[in-house]
């Protein structure tokens, strides 16, 4: 196989040679890192990879695909060691403790280009630390809450605007013998999506970064406040319980087999509850109802991101390459919804037809006056974050504990952040 | 008068360095390779770590010196407290292994037709990976469609959600840890089984020992060696946990079941963990609990030869 695609490519070589359109070619290597090991990102990855190399028939690429939790370990070995050219990474806070060690290179030039810089305004905050830019985004996805349209309308409900809406929609459910949420909290993470939501909706976006920079205490009554909203959905009994063992995949057959109305979670939830049966007229979206009126709408929208390693040895030819990742084009290509199903980074991609990915580029695009977060564990500092995270999810199983968490979370606070 | 002698006399040619100190130097040779590499690969890392607990570093930047300041916050951490109260836990529990290898062996240290498989089958879980005994126990244990509770419920007991209770998640691990050990003992038992002396026996029998006196001044005394050895497999086993964890819990729920091995692992080299003077404080911990063992296993080995 590997022969007939070279000889392909060889031939491919040959007739632009002929036709003498080579006008940019790049010559020499490109080795690039991803941590898209999921099947349907993997495939459109490497098919990307593919387009990329037939433009440039002579540039020797070399692509590596580390499983995603294993490489978020293994990018502090190979930036240091023997760093690729191109490596996939997170945006906002996760990338600082590399931007500070000097590992990820700067590539505010190419946010001086006039077309990255227009196109690529909404992720330009992000990606900056220092005033400077340490990669481009090749695709974000909206959170909010997936729900079982068949359900609210077997019960009359409908999608709630505001918290006494969620509150008594979650009480017909739960007379109904459901639960109203399904989540699985064994790695934690998930949590952290419920106290982001319930932290902005409760204070606001400001608040929310105020919390996440160390300025604010986590026993600030307004924390607690938080903390209030939250235990109200929990003493209702809202989410499922056991919850602390459950992954996330392993809390959706709740949802799936109708035992649980509702989940939050980012759009990349879509896919297996499509694959496990849920189609358009049983699954739904709604946006995160506001709590407290008056405060600004904002949401989570992790953004991935690609990043040259300070160490690469063949940097002009990442940087082409991160040009390509990002036009319009290629943007549309790769997050349409057979491929990441995700949301394009560049404002003149066309965002593909799917019911949800429409359902969040206006959430985010228009409803989200407030701004626009990347996740918990990507605003807090690591370790702030882990800690905080196992915090919620004691909260979530014994939230007589707030006291005890809170003042344990102080002290992490006060040796993080100094 | 002299002759000459038989054979020429030459002096005999000087032998080389390595001909006249052959005796005292080939052993070294021989142990050279082993001295280097634990040297290299156990040694110098063990240096290394204890290096690193003084300092504050992320592993990519400067790192900063900073004296006893991880030690004395070791001291104030309630998820070190608790991860070393797990490791007491796992110590002790984890024991029962050579109690438990040691009945079975007995019990199938006997000819019947087939035991040749019951035996192979009594060791299965021991050639399994760690992993999928930790899968298959937190099946086992699941809340809802776990066949524990499905055994609980047949009885009438409640549901019991073992690895969410963080009172009962350690136990569970460490239940399911025992079950490929208590089979290692056991095959360690049952080798020893095959060398006890039946004249021993015999002449224990006509003086009407029999039953558990048989078994205490007879048969446990003459599998001393089996014992000792079942002792620092079950004992470097337990402190060693730390896959049946990562699958079986992640070190939750918030936190509880995380031994010293896991939580140093999770502040120095997991997702989040960006401590690694943290790290190598807990691993010096680990270790100098691990050198009370290493210092008795030696001193007891060393004593045995003595005795011959």
């Amino acid at each position: 196989m590997r022969f007939t695609t070279k000889t392909m490519l060889m031939a491919l070589a040959g007739s632009t040679m002929l036709a003498g359109a080579a006008a940019a070619e790049l010559t020499g290597d490109l080795t690039i890192f991803l941590d898209t090991s999921n099947p349907a990102p993997r495939a459109t990855m490497e098919a990307m990879i593919a387009d990329f190399q037939e433009l440039h028939p002579d540039l020797n690429i070399e692509t590596t695909i580390i499983d995603r939790d294993a490489y978020k370990t293994q990018i502090r070995n190979f930036l240091t060691a023997d760093a690729p050219d191109v490596a996939t990474w997170y945006a906002a806070n996760r990338m600082t403790p590399f931007v500070e060690a000097g590992l990820f290179e700067d590539v505010s030039d190419l946010w001086q280009e006039p077309e990255i810089a227009e196109a690529l305004a909404s992720t330009k905050g992000a990606m900056t630390i220092d005033d400077k830019q340490w990669g481009v985004a090749y695709t974000y996805y909206q959170w909010g809450i997936y729900y079982r349209k068949d359900i609210y309308d077997e019960l009359g409900l409908s999608e709630p605007v505001n918290f006494d809406e969620m509150k008594s929609n979650c009480a017909a459910i739960i007379e109904s013998g459901r639960k109203c949420y399904t989540i699985g909290t064994k790695f934690l993470w998930t949590a952290g999506g419920w106290f982001d939501y319930l932290n902005m909706r409760t204070h606001g976006f400001d608040f929310h970064m105020e919390l996440a920079q160390g300025k604010v205490k986590w026993t600030d009554d307004r924390v607690r406040q938080t903390f209030a909203n939250w235990r109200e959905l929990i003493d209702m009994g809202a989410f499922v319980e056991n919850h602390q063992n459950y992954s996330w995949q392993e809390s959706l057959p709740f949802i799936v087999n109708g035992e649980a109305a509702a989940i939050l979670k980012g759009n990349f939830a879509v896919a297996p509850l499509r694959e496990a049966g849920l189609d358009d007229s049983k699954l739904d979206f709604y946006q995160f109802p506001e709590i407290t009126a008056g405060i600004a709408l904002a949401e989570d929208a992790p953004t991935d991101t690609f990043h040259i390693p300070a160490n690469a040895k063949n940097k002009d030819n990442a940087r082409e390459f991160l040009r390509y990742v990002v036009s319009a084009n290629v943007q549309t290509e790769i997050n349409s919804g057979e491929n990441l199903g995700q949301l394009p980074v560049n404002a003149k991609s066309a965002v593909d037809d799917d019911k949800f990915l429409n359902e969040g580029f206006a959430m985010l695009s228009e409803n989200s006056p407030g701004g626009v977060a990347q996740f918990f564990d990507r605003d807090f500092p690591a370790e702030m974050a882990n800690e905080a995270m196992q915090g919620l999810q004691e909260f979530m199983v014994f939230p007589d504990n707030l006291d005890d968490i809170l003042n344990r979370l102080d002290k992490v606070q006060e040796r993080v952040y100094n | 008068m002299t002759d000459a002698p038989a054979v020429p006399s030459t002096a005999l040619p000087a032998r080389g360095w390595y001909k006249r100190n052959e005796i005292a130097v080939t052993p070294w040779l021989f142990l050279a390779p082993a001295i280097l590499f634990f040297a290299f690969y156990v040694i110098w890392p063990i240096y290394q770590s204890i290096a690193i607990s003084f300092y504050d570093w992320d592993g990519l930047g400067e790192a900063r010196y900073v004296g006893m300041a991880n030690y004395v916050e070791l001291m104030d951490d309630s998820a070190f407290e608790v991860s070393l109260w797990n490791n007491l836990k796992w110590l002790l529990l984890y024991l029962l292994a050579i109690p438990g290898g040691l009945f079975i062996a007995l019990f199938l240290n006997q000819t019947v037709t087939g035991i040749r498989i019951y035996k192979s089958l009594f060791f299965f879980p021991f050639v399994l990976s760690q992993v999928v005994v930790g899968l298959v126990f937190s099946w086992f244990y699941l809340p809802n469609e776990g066949l524990l509770n499905g055994v609980l419920g047949l009885v009438g007991l409640g549901p019991v959600n073992v690895l969410g209770d963080p009172t009962m998640a350690t136990y569970g691990i460490i239940a399911a840890g025992l079950w490929p050990q208590t089979a290692y003992c056991m095959i360690l038992y049952l080798t020893g089984l095959n060398a006890v002396d039946p004249e021993q026996i015999e002449a224990g029998r006509l003086d009407g020992a029999k039953g558990w006196r048989m078994l205490w001044y007879i048969i446990i005394p003459q599998l001393r060696p089996a014992t000792f050895i079942a002792f620092v497999v079950t004992i470097i086993g337990a402190l060693r946990s730390f896959d049946l964890i990562s699958i079986m819990t992640n070190g939750g729920p918030f936190g509880q079941t995380r031994v010293l091995s896991f939580y140093m692992f999770e502040k120095a080299l997991s997702e989040y963990g960006f401590r690694m003077g943290y790290g190598a404080a807990i691993a010096v911990v680990l270790f100098l609990i691990m050198l009370v063992f290493i210092a008795y296993f030696l001193w007891s080995m060393w004593s045995e030869e003595k005795g011959r």
